[in-house]
């Protein structure tokens, strides 16, 4: 099954209530996907900084003191915000490079989630709630977001099985369904030096718009052809800097709704995820249709 | 009239009093309010009973039912009205995709649109949706009529066996084994019937029917390779 939600602000005003309404909308999608939960939310750009999102199942031991450790390997001034397993890296852009190569030389173990301006990912094994709870994701404020609630089938229920999947610097991709060639699809991505850690399944799908788009397609034509090339059932929704994405296979069994006001855009895999959604009483309410690309930019 | 909380009574206990009515029972009408959405509402109902649902509901509202009505006053949700017996569904709104799969009998009405697989394995009923339907609507439906006053998306009918299908706007493609037929006076009958109770607002004779050409009905050795 799997459960996804996306937020998509229009209105200014409902930026500090971000967090809080994508957590309700999350945990209302438990029965969907209960293995575990994941979120990508897109901040304020205003401090010119980027960010690293990274992780690690030894947070207690890799976390510490990997501030200074940085700094001493780099040079550069960066701030880390820990949040469970997870920990935000901020620094000035130019140095990202920098950074993520000392990392992992540093703490060989953490992993990178994301990478960007403004995204950071989220994600964890257990029911929504608690992920939510850990994370605290209902005091995070932002633009726009995505969450994913995951029923495992093609791989095992880990963190790095968890959705959303980073595709590039403040992109990200969330899934429902199943690809079915994911196995030969992943062999020749590697082949072509896409890296690729896992056997899941949404990992491949997430190579593969970053692979086209690494060979100059946008990620409207990425999502394009990912309906010639991917074969299966998907339900997608991407995330980008300034946007967000749905693109649903052409058989279109996996459910999607979506929700329109003056001051959101909003997606659920059931209506009853938007139902507590300000003015949902008179939004536009619609299937998306299945092979559209459908995009919202602000 | 009966009224029902569902947020604060819940699915079970609506679920239980309806189940609990009888042929004879005089609580024939109710209202449930707060649906939000939610899955199951009134399935697997067998009473004569008007229950109308005050807002949208979630997965397989109207499931199994048979002799109730149920008037969803909102959009439902995958498979509402699936494996209908008898009765009647309206919907006021939208549906989502299979709605009336493999139903038995009854009347299912859309007044909005219905998305991808409306009326898949249908086997009987009368389903009347006043805008469009979806891809892969009626597949391999085996009787019963399916009358749209919109359009209809990709693959109408593919593999179809005996059920009637009625379209007044345009088709997207026809699935395999799908085509178009003449309209005779006992279709035309049919059509005045379904769309009087279903209040729909058109005229028999404004409809183009399709059916089977029953070229799948048996094994073909000629096809033997596609196996």
């Amino acid at each position: 099954m799997c459960g996804i939600v996306g937020l998509f602000l229009k209105d200014k005003k409902l930026e500090p209530e971000l967090g809080n309404m994508l957590t309700d909308m999350l945990i209302t999608m438990t029965n969907r996907g209960p293995d575990s939960a994941g979120i990508a939310i897109y901040g304020n750009d205003a401090d010119g900084n980027s960010k690293l999102t990274v992780q690690s199942d030894n947070p207690a031991q890799d976390f510490k003191g990997l501030k200074k450790a940085l700094r001493k390997a780099t040079g550069v001034k960066i701030s880390v915000t820990k949040k469970d397993t997870h920990a935000i890296l901020e620094m000035p852009t130019d140095d990202m490079t920098k950074v993520r190569s000392a990392l992992k030389t540093i703490r060989p173990d953490v992993r990178v989630m994301s990478a960007g301006d403004t995204m950071e990912i989220y994600k964890e094994t257990g029911l929504p709630e608690e992920v939510a709870n850990r994370f605290d994701l209902r005091s995070m404020t932002g633009t726009h977001g995505i969450g994913h609630t995951r029923m495992a089938t093609e791989s095992a229920v880990t963190t790095l099985g968890a959705h959303p999947f980073s595709t590039g610097a403040d992109q990200c991709l969330v899934h429902n369904g199943s690809l079915s060639n994911h196995n030969s699809l992943r062999r020749k991505l590697r082949r072509d030096g896409v890296t690729i850690e896992t056997e899941n399944d949404t990992e491949v799908g997430a190579a593969y718009l970053t692979w086209k788009m690494r060979h100059g397609s946008t990620l409207g034509e990425a999502l394009e052809s990912s309906l010639d090339d991917l074969d299966g059932f998907f339900t997608f929704v991407v995330g980008t800097k300034d946007g967000f994405g749905v693109v649903r296979d052409p058989i279109a069994c996996k459910p999607a709704v979506m929700a329109e006001t003056d001051q959101y855009v909003a997606f659920g895999s059931e209506y009853r995820a938007l139902v507590n959604l300000p003015g949902i009483e008179d939004a536009h309410v619609w299937e998306p249709e299945p092979a559209t690309v459908y995009f919202w930019k602000h | 009239m009966q009224s029902f909380d569902l947020e604060t009574e819940g699915l079970r206990k609506l679920n239980v009093s309806l189940h609990a009515q009888s042929n004879d029972t005089n609580q024939t009408a109710w209202e449930i309010t707060n649906p939000k959405g939610s899955h199951a509402i009134a399935v697997g109902l067998d009473a004569p009973i008007e229950v109308t649902v005050l807002g949208p509901t979630g997965y397989y509202c109207g499931g199994m039912n048979k002799q109730a009505t149920v008037h969803v006053k909102g959009s439902a949700g995958p498979g509402v009205a699936e494996n209908m017996m008898s009765g009647k569904v309206v919907i006021d709104g939208d549906a989502s995709q299979y709605a009336g799969a493999t139903a038995h009998g009854g009347l299912l009405v859309i007044k909005g649109n219905a998305s991808s697989r409306c009326g898949i394995s249908m086997k009987g009923v009368d389903i009347v949706v006043h805008g469009n339907i979806g891809h892969m609507s009626a597949f391999m439906a085996q009787s019963g009529n399916l009358v749209v006053l919109g359009d209809a998306g990709d693959a109408l009918g593919d593999s179809l066996y005996e059920a009637n299908l009625f379209v007044r706007g345009t088709v997207k493609s026809l699935g395999a084994d799908c085509i178009k037929k003449d309209m005779r006076p006992e279709h035309l009958e049919i059509l005045k019937c379904l769309l009087a109770e279903a209040e729909a607002d058109a005229k028999p004779e404004e409809f183009t029917r399709y059916g089977s050409a029953r070229k799948l009905y048996n094994f073909d050795v000629d096809n033997a390779s596609a196996y």
